[in-house]
């Protein structure tokens, strides 16, 4: 067999299989392809289970029949755990999430566990890294700190329906004194939020 | 059998002449493809004018009722009908000609296509009635009907038939060629519809235990996380399914085209392999926010993700080096300067370049999203459509359309009709996708949600404004170019037939290393596919086990009908 490779093709050696006759140039390129790819990566894992720059992990399953009349999310809202620490339930359906309104005091670190009980949808804080998936018969688990003042909205980025445009949100930060003087003026933020979805559940 | 012979034929003395049946059979496949593009494209304008508020459904309302119906059949009719018709065509055509000798088992083709075809029309009417505005992922509990469920495997199951008459002529022309590399064209084909069948295992469970039973009426719900997890099984590979045979062309066809050789025969097959064992385990990158997998293994797929850009980048390397070696023989100088001495006035080259250069930036892009935390930023918004229209819609797509300037012609024994149009179609597709997909990845970076007709969406601020008109601009480019494509396939077709020898030849490229000097491992399957099954049931094992341990078709989804 070698013998008739010689002759049939002339000049290159039989023993340049073993390098597979790959271009010096084009080894260092792979060389370098994996030094890329292996910093890349190196920076990402630290990121992420060091530096807190992390993904969202499987939280817990729900029933999606039952999820809206029973538990937490029969009565969606924010609940103010003191220590500026916040948790809030939030339900996601066609073709809104309760509570619409969320309203914090800037520094507030959040808890968001949001579930659907119909179809997929999404939820992405626009200008946070809050980005996660809302699939029935699971819990979606985000922490969040809002450090800046100003308003964020929440918008649906999954497909689920004709009124899929329209699903969104707005989280509202205010200062620490307005946040103190809108919960003195007896519109307190977790409430507002919980009652105007009520209000909507019983419209529809 | 000696190695002369094999030399000889190499050397391209012995050309495969189709027969008759075979030019209609492949013609068959490209010819359905051709028209999914066409009815695909046209309704993806409508999406990009929605941006900037020109609602042009409005005025097609008895043929399509909403934007969602039409993005449905923009995305099944353009990512999975042109695709998967086209590739297969394609394969038929580098295996007969790449082996030359025809089908081992033309009958069993002849069948895939057919049941092909019967899948391709239950799907369609449905979509067509507005029964399955479910886009293409059609994600449970959604509820599409049943017989777009059907339609759609019935549609893959075909390609599995075909892929098996791909795989039996292969092995018949290793028992009559013991000893002999096979040839790389027919090689990567069979390669990729392995590759496929492995991959599309995902979908072919998630429609046979969960979606066909429950759409007609068996079951009571979904799983949907699990349902996701099944699809992301196939529909990442699915995008190496895609790009191989663009592969193919770059690796083995451009190359002669453009007047040089295949600088690595070796790598390009090493490549192929590597796509053939790190294509499928990586679907959790698609899920890196899904609520219902573990960090760990949105991890571990992460990492399997990363490898797979290191086959992407032999083929930037080998394919760069075998265009800059035929431009030097074309008289080509200086470091950069070389790349004029490529043949740019052949649209067929010049569509497949171009296709080329947007699949760099897409590979960037596509780094970016497999980044573990940084995809954070960008999951689901405008930036990922505006990633898939640089990989599927250009660097697949536009080198397809380039495929076809040669081998339509070749097909129907004729010349490319309008080979000035042709070249601006190619231009226009180019300049109309950089303006589109630049548009959107900025409109997603800034967090506009993809699937989403933003035209009518209340949260949309100013600052969105002149992406939003640049995504319609691109559009409307493009909407131009693949109405000039129409037009000359049309015309070529419908051209007069010419002599043999002014019908365009296949370009089989020559490898600048013999063949034969390429390692006895780099042409074997058992290997390969072993590796490749252990590698999935480490990657996907223990997760798949802990969801379907948990299995709970739980989901209903709305009593009403929601699009």
């Amino acid at each position: 067999m070698s013998d008739a490779l010689d002759e049939s093709v002339g000049d290159a050696p039989v023993d340049d299989q073993l390098t597979m006759g790959i271009d010096p140039w084009e080894r260092n390129w792979m060389k370098l392809t994996i030094a890329l790819l292996v910093g890349f990566f190196a920076a990402v894992t630290v990121a992420g289970f060091a530096a807190g720059f992390q993904l969202p992990g499987a939280e817990a399953r729900v029933d999606p029949r039952t999820v809206a009349i029973e538990g937490p999310w029969a009565n969606p809202g924010v609940t103010d755990l003191g220590n500026g620490n916040f948790e809030a339930y939030v339900l996601a359906q066609v073709w809104s999430f309760s509570p619409r309104e969320i309203t914090l005091p800037v520094g507030a670190e959040i808890d968001i566990y949001i579930t659907s009980s119909d179809l997929q949808h999404g939820l992405k804080i626009t200008d946070t890294n809050v980005n996660i998936m809302v699939v029935p018969g699971q819990v979606s688990k985000v922490s969040y700190t809002f450090d800046e003042v100003g308003e964020f909205p929440y918008i649906c980025h999954e497909y689920c329906g004709s009124g899929h445009a329209a699903m969104f949100g707005t989280v509202t930060v205010v200062s620490e004194a307005d946040y103190a003087a809108l919960a003195d003026g007896g519109g307190d933020a977790e409430t507002e939020g919980t009652d105007e979805s009520a209000a909507e559940e019983g419209d529809a | 059998m000696t190695i002369t012979e094999r030399t000889t034929s190499t050397a391209g003395s012995r050309r495969y002449e189709l027969t008759q049946w075979e030019r209609r059979f492949i013609g068959g496949h490209v010819l359905i493809a051709i028209i999914a593009l066409g009815i695909g494209s046209l309704i993806g304008p409508l999406q990009a004018l929605e941006y900037s508020n020109v609602d042009l459904y409005q005025y097609l309302e008895p043929i399509l009722q909403s934007y969602y119906q039409g993005l449905t059949l923009h995305g099944v009719l353009n990512a999975l009908v042109w695709t998967t018709f086209f590739i297969v065509g394609f394969t038929t055509f580098t295996t007969i000609v790449g082996l030359r000798r025809p089908l081992s088992h033309p009958k069993i083709n002849l069948a895939g296509f057919i049941t092909m075809i019967v899948g391709l029309l239950m799907a369609a009417v449905p979509m067509l009635l507005d029964q399955a505005t479910v886009l293409y992922t059609f994600y449970p509990p959604l509820e599409a009907s049943w017989a777009f469920y059907t339609g759609l495997t019935l549609v893959v199951v075909g390609s599995w038939i075909e892929g098996l008459g791909f795989y039996l002529t292969l092995r018949a022309w290793r028992q009559e060629n013991r000893g002999v590399r096979s040839p790389f064209i027919a090689l990567g084909g069979v390669i990729n519809a392995a590759m496929w069948q492995i991959a599309t295992l995902g979908i072919a469970v998630e429609m046979l235990t969960m979606l066909i039973p429950w759409s007609l009426g068996l079951t009571d719900g979904t799983d949907p996380s699990l349902a996701r997890t099944y699809f992301w099984f196939t529909g990442h590979p699915l995008v190496y399914f895609w790009l191989l045979p663009a592969y193919v062309s770059w690796y083995g066809m451009l190359p002669k085209q453009a007047g040089g050789k295949l600088f690595s025969d070796s790598l390009a097959r090493l490549a192929f392999w590597m796509f053939l064992i790190v294509s499928v385990p990586v679907g959790f990158h698609h899920q890196f926010v899904d609520p219902g997998v573990p960090q760990i293994w949105k991890w571990i797929h992460a990492a399997l993700t990363y490898s797979v850009f290191f086959p992407s980048m032999i083929t930037a390397f080998t394919v760069i080096a075998s265009l800059e070696y035929a431009a030097r023989q074309r008289g080509g100088r200086g470091l950069i300067g070389w790349v004029r001495a490529l043949p740019w006035t052949d649209p067929s080259v010049t569509a497949q370049l171009l296709a080329g250069i947007l699949f760099m930036f897409g590979g960037i892009g596509g780094l970016t999203n497999a980044s573990y935390n940084i995809n954070l930023v960008i999951h689901n918004t405008a930036w990922v459509p505006g990633h898939f229209h640089l990989t599927v819609a250009t660097a697949v797509t536009l080198s397809f359309i380039g495929i076809t300037y040669w081998m339509v012609p070749h097909l129907t024994g004729r010349q490319l009709w309008g080979r000035r149009i042709a070249l601006i179609q190619a231009w226009s597709w180019f300049v109309g996708m950089v303006i589109f997909s630049n548009a959107m990845h900025m409109l997603g970076l800034l967090g506009a949600p993809r699937r989403t007709p933003l035209g009518e969406a209340p949260y949309v601020p100013d600052e969105w404004n002149g992406h939003l008109l640049r995504v319609s601009i691109g559009g409307t480019i493009l909407l131009f170019s693949v109405i000039l494509y129409l037009v000359v396939m049309y015309k070529t077709v419908r051209g007069p037939k010419v002599a043999a020898e002014d019908v365009p030849e296949v370009p089989i490229a020559e490898s600048l290393r013999h063949p034969q000097l390429t390692p006895v491992w780099l042409d074997r399957f058992k290997p390969w596919l072993i590796a490749a099954a252990v590698l999935l049931v480490l990657a996907y094992g223990p997760p798949l086990v802990d969801q379907l341990i948990n299995l709970d078709y739980n989901a209903p989804g709305t009593d009403f009908v929601p699009w």
